[in-house]
C-alpha cells in the first residue's frame, strides 16, 4: 500500500485514494504511424524491476493524473511530479542516478 | 422552492456525536484559471471572500469558496441564491476561459457534532486528522465513496458526499459515531 | 492434575469468580485468567483431538504459539470456532467446546487414524486417492469432507460491529514488554508521535514472570511506572489487546484491536483493524520458547517451560504436581525453580547438555532437586494424560536408563525471536548458530518510501535473551539519551542445539516424535519428504502440512527446517526459513470487513426518485451501484407479465422512466469542439445549438466502450449523456486525455450527473401529457425530433429533450435532483387520464431491441468495434483522427470476415437462449463444432408477440433469409431466420410526430 504525494495538492495520498494508470510517457500514435509504431504505443509496456515512470490520478482527492518514479523492487518513491510533461525533470533523472548508480537512464 | 428536498430529508442520529443530514445547500463548481483577476472578482462578488489558497476553504458567513484542484473551486451559497449566484459567477468570468456549473443538487451534506467528532470520521477517512489544518479542506473517501470535509465550527465537522449515495454516507456516519465506539475513550 | 494453586497468580482476581462451561460442565475461574488458564484450573488437560490422527491434544504453550488449545466459543450469534484459549480472556458466562472429535472429545472414533499411521505418511493425499479413479468421488472425497476442517462453521448472523480506524504516528512500538516499553520511554521522550501497542491485554511480557530486576526494582514495579510515565506523555498512545497482524509497503502496518472480545454484548464494536501508516516500525515482538522432538511430546500434559512458569506465576496454576524439566539450555531451570517456589515437586530436571553448571541450574540443584546431565527423554509415557518419562542418553539411540513418574513435563528447546513482521516486507535473517536461532539482520532490513529502513528490531526479538541486553539494545534503537534502564539477571551459559531427542533415535521413536501437533507432522513426515525429493523448505512444509494449521508453525518451523537441514545434510541457514505472511495471529473476517456489511456493505446509488420507486412496487435490478426499477409489480402480478403491461402502455399510450442515472458531463471551452470530435467517432463540432446527436466513443483499441446522446448547450458548451454505468469512467477518460494529452486545449469539463433527475416521457399521449404542465411549448413544429429547449414546465426548470429510446414520440426532461420527485409525482398526477404508468428498464431494454438499437455491454462486450454493429454512418470520415481510428486500419479490425449485426428471428416464434452460437460446418482443430455467430440480446416482444432476438453473425447483412442453427440444452437446435435487426416501426414514423 504505497503512499504518493500529489504535486498538485500536496496530500500525501494513501493508495485507496488513488488510480494507477500504468506506464508514464507514452507517445501515441494515431493514424498514420505504422502497425510497429501502433503495436509498441498500444501494447508495449517496459515492466521493469527497477525504476519504473508511472500514471496516476488522485481520484479521491484534487481529481489530477501525475506521474511517479518509483523502483518496482524495493517500492522506493524517487519523487512525483505533474503529468504535462513528456520526459522525467532532469533534476528526478539525476536523483535517481545517484541513489540507482546501474540505471541505464530513462530512454 | 417547497419542490426542492434533500436526499435524507435531514435525518440524524446521536451517537457519541451528533450526525445529520445538514439539508440543502447551494454549490457551485468553478473552473478557471484561479490567479486571474477576474477569478478573484468573480469569487468575491459570489461570496465575499478571497479565492482560497490550496486545500484551504474561505467561509463567510453562509458563503464560501473552497479549492477543489488547481483550477477547480466550490463555491457555497444558501440553496435558494445559487441560480442567482451561477449568473453572477458567468458575468464575472466571461470573456476568459471558465466553467460555471450549479451542483447544488448532486451533493448532500453532513454534520458531524461533538468532542470526538473527528473519532467517527477517522474510521472511514484515510486522513491524518492531527495535522489537519484549521480551515483546510479535505478531499478524500469517506469508506467506499469520494467525500470533502473541513471542520465548520468548534467540534464540528462539516462533510460533502454525492447525493445518490447520502444514505450509504448516513448510514456509515451512524454506525461510526455509535455510543461505545469512541476510538480514544476517556 | 492440574490444579489452581491456593496462593499467588499475578493476573487473577480471587475476589471475582467466573464461570464457564467446556463441552457442557460447568468449571469457574477467575477475572484475569485466560480460557486455558481456568481450563487448566479446573483440570482440563484434554482439550481437544489432532487434525489427522484425532490424537489426545492438550494445552501446550500460554501465548499466541498455542497449536492445540483451540476450541469454539460463544452461541448463536457470537459462536466462533477455533478460539484460541491461550490468548482468549476468560469472561463470566462463556461457553466453550472442544473441536475435531466424534462422538465425544473422551472417545474419538477417528482415533482409528492414529493405529495406522504408517498408511498416513506425509503426502498420503497424492498417493492414497489416485486409484482406483472413481473411488475418488464416492469414497475418498466424502471420507476427507466429512474428517476434514477444525472447528464448525457458524450458522447464525454475526450479532457483533466491527470497524476500521485510520491511524498515523511517527513510530509504533510493536510489543509491551520491557523493550517495548524502553523504547516507547526514550522515544516518547524526544516528542515523537509514538504508539506503543501489546497483544495481550498486560504489559510486560516475560520479565514479570521471570523475576528480573530492572533500575533496582522488581520488573512488575518497573513496568507499572514506566506506564504511568507513558500515559503522562500526549505523544505517546498505548493500546493493549491490539496485536500487529501484518506489516505492508510504506509503512502500512495493520492492527487488530480486540475491543470487547472479553465483555461481548457491552456495546463497544467487537474488533477494531487499525490501518496504521507508521514513519518506522519497532518490532519488540519477543521470542518463542521451541519445543523438543522427543517420542511422545504431543501427550497432554507435555508443554513449553515458560508456559509451566506462566501458569504457575501468572494464574496461580499447576499444570502438575510433579513436573519433570527438560531442556538443552538454562532458561527452562526458571522453571523449575518457579515450580519449588509454588511449592510444587520437580523430580528431575533432565538436560541434554554434557554438563549443566551456570548460575539457574546450581541454583536449582541448591533446591535439592536431581539435575541429569547429557540425558534425554526416551519417550513419554501415557495417553491422554502424561504418567511419567523414560530417560536416555541424549547421544545413544534411546535405551531406557530409568523411569521417573510424572503428570507433567516442561521442555525447552532453546527460544525463537519473532521476526514476523520484520520479514513480512522484506527484512530479512541471519543463522546466529552460537545461539540457534535466525535473528534480524540489521543490514537487511524492510524498507520504505524514502528507501530507508522502515523497520528495526530490538530486544528478544533481535535476539537478545537477557534482560539486560534487551534494555539496553531497546534503548540504542530509538536514539534514547544517556544510560538504558540497567537490570540484573542470572548469566547463562550456553545452548546445545537439539533437534531430534535423543540424537540417535530410531524409526519407531521418530514415528512418535511431533513437530506440528495441529497438522500431525513428524519428525519421521519431513525425513520422508526429503527422501522423496521435497528438498526445498517450501515444498516440504506443503508436502507435509508442516507449519500451515491455525499456528502457521510458530513452535514447529525452526524444528522442522533444522531436521529438514539434517536430513539434507546441509546447514540450517542453506534450507532457510519459509516465508512469513500477514496476518500473525488469525484476525476475524468481521474485523476485515469493517463496517461493509449489510446495507452499508457497499455503496447504493438512488436516483431522487428511488423512493417512490420501493413503494410502488419496483422489482430492482442493480446498474453498477445504482438500484433501478426492472419494472414495478402490481399486487398478484409477475414480472413478465409487468414487463409486458408496461410496454404495451408506452406503445399505446404513455409511460414513464427514471433515467436519471445516465451519465451527464459538461463540457466547455474554446477547444471542447475540437476534443469532442477526437472523443467520438461522428462530428460533435458542427452540431448546431439547440440540436441533439448521438455518437459512439471508443478506446483506442478501437472497440466500442459508451454511446449517448450530445446536446449542444451553446457556443462553447456541450452537454454528453453517457451510459448508467460509464458515467464517472467516461468523465476520468475527458480529464485523462486533457490533464496528460492535449493539456494545452482550452477544455473543462464537469460531471454533473446527479444534478439532474432525468425523466423519459415516451409514448403516444407523451406531449399531451407534457402540455398538461404546461409552461412551454413542445409542438413538432417548436420542438422538432433530436433538439431540445430550456424552460419552465409546470412550475419546474427543465431542459426538454427530444430523444427517444423506445422508438415512441419521447421527452427527456432534466430538472434539479432535488426537485426530481415532485416533478416525477406531478408527471403521474398529470398523466392520470392517460393511464401513465412508470416502466422498468427491460422494457426499455425490449423497446429498444424492437427498434433494432445497440445496448453497450448486450450486443458490445469489449471486442466489438461500431463497424460489426453496421454503425459507419457514426463514424465521420472526414475527420483525420479520433480515439480509436488507427486501431479501426488494422487489418483484421477492417476484414469482411467479421461478425456484424443482424436481426434475428426463431421459425416457431419461441426464444433463443441469450449468448447461443451458431454453429457452422465443420470441427475446429479442439474437435469443437465451428460457430459463425451468436446471439447478443434476446426478448419476448409484446408488441410483435414473439421472439425476437439480435446478433452478430458472419457475413450476416449479406445474408438476410437464410436459416441458421443454434443448438441448445439437451440437444435440441433452435432455428432462427437472419433479418433486419428493427422489428418494429422501420422507417421510424412513431418517434418523429
Amino acid at each position: 500500500m504505497l503512499i504518493l504525494e500529489c504535486p498538485c495538492c500536496g496530500v500525501k495520498a494513501d493508495e485507496t485514494e488513488l488510480q494507477a494508470g500504468g506506464e508514464a510517457h507514452l507517445k501515441r500514435y494515431g493514424p498514420g504511424s505504422t502497425d510497429e509504431e501502433f503495436d509498441g504505443y498500444m501494447f508495449s509496456r517496459k515492466n521493469p524491476k527497477g525504476v519504473h515512470f508511472e500514471r496516476w490520478r488522485h481520484a479521491y482527492g484534487c481529481g489530477k493524473w501525475f506521474l511517479a518514479a518509483r523502483c518496482t523492487a524495493t517500492l522506493e518513491v524517487f519523487g512525483t511530479y505533474p503529468a504535462q510533461t513528456s520526459a522525467p525533470p532532469a533534476d528526478l533523472q539525476a536523483k535517481i542516478k545517484q541513489k540507482r548508480p546501474n540505471w541505464e537512464g530513462y530512454k | 422552492m417547497s419542490k426542492a428536498v434533500s436526499a435524507l430529508g435531514g435525518v440524524s442520529h446521536t451517537g457519541f456525536v451528533d450526525v445529520a443530514e445538514a439539508g440543502l445547500r447551494g454549490m457551485i463548481t468553478v473552473r478557471g484559471d484561479l490567479a486571474s483577476a477576474k477569478m478573484k472578482k468573480a469569487v468575491k462578488a459570489a461570496t465575499g471572500t478571497a479565492v482560497p489558497a490550496a486545500r484551504r476553504i474561505e467561509l463567510n458567513g453562509d458563503k464560501g469558496a473552497a479549492w477543489m484542484s488547481p483550477d477547480e473551486l466550490l463555491i457555497l451559497v444558501p440553496y435558494d441564491e445559487a441560480v442567482a449566484t451561477v449568473e453572477v459567477l458567468e458575468k464575472a468570468l466571461a470573456g476568459e476561459h471558465h466553467l460555471v456549473a450549479d451542483v447544488s443538487d448532486a451533493r448532500s451534506v453532513f454534520t458531524v457534532k461533538g468532542a470526538k467528532a473527528s473519532e467517527a470520521l477517522m474510521k472511514l477517512c484515510p486522513v491524518d486528522f492531527e495535522t489537519l489544518a484549521e480551515g483546510e479542506i479535505r478531499r478524500t473517501r469517506a469508506a467506499q465513496v469520494a467525500a470533502a470535509f473541513w471542520e465548520s465550527g468548534a467540534d464540528e465537522f462539516t462533510l460533502v458526499s454525492f447525493r445518490s449515495v447520502a444514505g450509504y454516507v448516513m448510514g456509515l456516519l451512524e454506525v461510526s459515531a455509535r455510543k461505545g465506539g469512541e476510538v480514544f475513550p476517556a | 492434575m492440574s490444579t489452581r494453586l491456593q496462593k499467588g497468580g499475578r493476573l487473577i482476581d480471587r475476589s471475582r469468580a467466573m464461570s464457564f462451561t467446556f463441552n457442557g460442565r460447568k468449571m469457574q475461574g477467575y477475572a484475569g485468567d485466560t480460557l486455558a488458564s481456568a481450563l487448566l484450573g479446573a483440570d482440563q488437560m484434554l482439550v481437544g483431538r489432532s487434525f489427522k490422527y484425532h490424537r489426545p491434544r492438550g494445552i501446550m504453550s500460554s501465548g499466541a504459539e498455542e497449536p492445540n488449545a483451540l476450541v469454539g466459543l460463544g452461541e448463536g450469534g457470537r459462536f466462533e470456532p477455533n478460539q484460541r484459549t491461550t490468548t482468549t480472556e476468560l469472561f463470566d458466562g462463556a461457553v466453550t467446546a472442544s473441536q475435531n472429535h466424534w462422538p465425544s472429545l473422551e472417545f474419538d472414533v477417528g482415533a482409528i487414524n492414529d493405529k495406522f499411521y504408517r498408511f498416513l505418511p506425509a503426502g498420503f493425499y497424492y498417493k492414497t486417492f489416485m486409484f482406483p479413479r472413481f473411488a475418488w468421488k464416492h469414497v475418498f472425497e466424502p471420507f476427507i469432507r466429512q474428517s476434514a476442517g477444525l472447528g464448525k462453521v457458524p450458522h447464525a448472523r454475526d450479532e457483533d460491529r466491527y470497524e476500521y480506524a485510520y491511524a498515523f504516528a511517527d513510530l509504533v512500538i510493536v510489543g509491551g514488554g520491557i523493550a517495548g516499553l524502553a523504547a516507547a520511554l526514550a522515544a516518547g521522550k524526544q516528542g515523537k508521535r509514538v504508539w506503543l501497542i501489546e497483544q495481550t491485554a498486560h504489559w510486560g511480557g516475560r520479565a514479570v514472570v521471570d523475576g528480573v530486576q530492572i533500575q533496582g526494582q522488581e520488573a512488575d514495579e518497573w513496568v507499572t511506572e514506566t506506564l504511568q510515565a507513558l500515559e503522562g506523555m500526549e505523544n505517546v498512545t498505548l493500546r493493549a489487546r491490539t496485536m500487529a497482524s501484518g506489516l505492508y509497503d510504506h509503512g502500512y502496518l495493520l492492527m487488530y484491536e480486540r475491543i470487547a472480545d472479553h465483555t461481548p454484548g457491552d456495546g463497544r464494536p467487537r474488533h477494531r483493524l487499525w490501518r496504521m501508516r507508521a514513519g518506522h516500525i519497532v518490532t519488540a515482538t519477543g521470542a518463542i520458547e521451541r519445543p523438543l522432538s522427543f517420542a511422545g511430546n504431543d501427550i497432554p500434559g507435555v508443554m513449553l517451560a515458560s508456559a509451566v512458569r506462566d501458569y504457575v506465576v501468572n494464574w496461580a496454576v499447576s499444570p502438575g504436581d510433579r513436573t519433570v524439566i527438560v531442556t538443552n539450555n538454562d532458561d527452562a531451570y526458571r522453571t523449575a525453580l518457579a515450580l519449588l517456589d509454588a511449592g510444587l515437586a520437580v523430580p528431575a530436571v533432565i538436560d541434554a547438555r554434557p554438563e549443566a553448571k551456570g548460575d539457574l541450574p546450581e541454583a536449582v540443584r541448591a533446591r535439592g532437586v536431581k539435575v541429569l546431565e547429557g540425558k534425554g527423554i526416551a519417550k513419554v509415557k501415557g495417553g491422554k494424560r502424561v504418567t511419567g518419562v523414560s530417560v536416555c542418553l541424549q547421544a545413544g539411540e534411546g535405551a531406557e536408563l530409568e523411569t521417573i513418574d510424572c503428570d507433567a513435563v516442561a521442555m525447552s528447546g532453546g527460544w525463537s525471536p519473532v521476526v514476523h513482521l520484520w520479514s513480512h516486507c522484506g527484512g530479512k535473517l541471519n543463522w546466529d548458530d552460537k545461539q540457534a536461532m535466525f535473528r534480524p539482520d540489521p543490514n537487511r532490513p524492510a524498507t520504505g518510501a524514502d528507501g530507508e529502513a522502515m523497520v528495526t528490531a530490538i530486544g528478544s526479538a533481535n535476539g537478545h535473551l537477557t534482560a539486560a541486553d534487551v534494555l539496553d539494545d531497546a534503548h540504542k534503537a530509538v536514539g534514547g539519551k544517556g544510560a538504558a534502564p540497567g537490570a540484573v539477571c542470572a548469566t547463562e551459559a550456553p545452548i546445545m542445539p537439539v533437534w531430534i531427542m535423543p540424537q540417535g533415535a530410531g524409526p519407531a521413536l521418530r514415528f512418535k516424535m511431533w513437530l506440528d501437533p495441529q497438522n500431525d507432522v513428524k519428525v519421521s513426515d519431513i525425513q520422508l519428504a526429503a527422501r522423496e525429493g521435497y528438498e526445498s523448505v517450501e515444498h516440504a512444509k506443503r508436502y507435509t502440512t508442516l507449519g500451515m494449521a491455525t499456528d502457521q508453525g510458530k513452535i514447529s518451523n525452526i524444528n522442522g527446517l533444522a531436521v529438514l537441514s539434517d536430513a539434507l545434510n546441509q546447514a540450517i541457514p542453506a534450507t532457510g526459513t519459509t516465508t512469513f505472511r500477514p496476518p500473525y495471529t488469525p484476525i476475524s473476517m468481521g474485523a476485515i470487513a469493517g463496517e461493509a456489511r449489510g446495507e452499508i456493505f457497499q455503496p447504493l446509488r438512488k436516483t431522487p426518485m428511488h423512493d417512490w420507486h420501493e413503494v410502488h412496487g419496483a422489482h430492482w435490478e442493480p446498474v453498477g451501484h445504482w438500484r433501478r426499477a426492472y419494472c414495478f409489480l402490481r399486487t398478484g402480478e409477475g414480472v413478465h407479465d409487468a414487463v409486458n403491461r408496461e410496454i404495451r402502455q408506452v406503445r399505446n399510450s404513455v409511460g414513464l422512466l427514471d433515467a436519471s442515472t445516465l451519465g451527464k458531463i459538461l463540457v466547455k471551452g474554446p477547444d471542447a469542439g475540437k476534443f469532442l470530435d477526437m472523443l467520438y467517432t461522428n462530428m460533435m463540432s458542427t452540431l448546431p445549438v439547440g440540436k441533439c446527436r448521438y455518437g459512439l466513443m471508443c478506446n483506442e483499441n478501437g472497440f466500442l466502450s459508451d454511446d449517448g446522446v450530445v446536446v449542444r448547450l451553446s457556443e462553447d458548451t456541450w452537454l454528453c449523456h453517457t451510459t448508467t454505468g460509464g458515467a464517472d469512467r467516461i468523465h476520468g477518460w475527458m480529464e485523462d486525455w486533457l490533464q496528460c494529452e492535449w493539456w494545452d486545449w482550452k477544455v473543462y469539463t464537469a460531471n454533473v450527473t446527479e444534478q439532474y433527475a432525468q425523466v423519459a416521457i415516451a409514448g403516444p399521449n407523451a406531449r399531451k401529457l407534457l402540455d398538461k404542465l404546461g409552461g412551454m411549448d413542445l409542438s413538432k413544429e417548436a420542438l422538432p425530433f433530436m433538439e431540445w429547449r430550456e424552460g419552465t414546465l409546470g412550475g419546474f426548470r427543465a431542459r426538454v429533450h427530444r430523444i427517444s429510446f423506445s422508438g415512441e414520440l419521447s421527452f427527456e426532461v432534466a430538472v434539479p435532483a432535488s426537485e426530481g420527485r415532485a416533478f416525477w409525482e406531478a408527471l403521474i398526477a398529470a398523466g392520470e387520464e392517460f393511464g401513465v404508468m412508470p416502466y422498468g428498464t427491460e422494457a426499455m431494454h425490449i423497446m429498444r431491441a424492437e427498434k433494432g438499437f445497440i445496448m453497450i455491454g448486450d450486443e458490445t462486450d469489449g471486442t466489438v468495434i461500431p463497424q460489426d454493429l453496421n454503425l459507419q454512418w457514426a463514424i465521420s470520415k472526414k475527420k483525420e483522427d479520433y480515439l480509436g481510428k488507427r486501431a479501426h486500419e488494422r487489418s483484421f479490425m477492417a476484414s469482411p470476415e467479421r461478425w456484424k449485426l443482424v436481426g434475428l428471428e426463431t421459425l416457431d416464434g419461441g426464444l433463443i437462449p441469450d449468448g447461443a452460437y451458431a454453429v457452422a460446418d465443420g470441427h475446429n482443430a479442439n474437435g469443437q463444432r465451428n460457430v459463425q455467430g451468436r446471439v447478443t440480446s434476446t426478448y419476448y416482444s409484446p408488441t410483435l408477440d414473439k421472439g425476437i432476438a439480435m446478433g452478430l453473425v458472419k457475413h450476416g447483412p449479406d445474408r438476410m433469409g437464410e436459416v441458421i442453427d443454434f443448438p441448445v440444452d439437451d440437444g435440441k437446435v433452435v432455428k432462427a431466420r437472419i433479418v433486419d435487426p428493427v422489428f418494429y416501426d422501420k422507417d421510424g414514423e412513431k418517434q418523429n410526430v
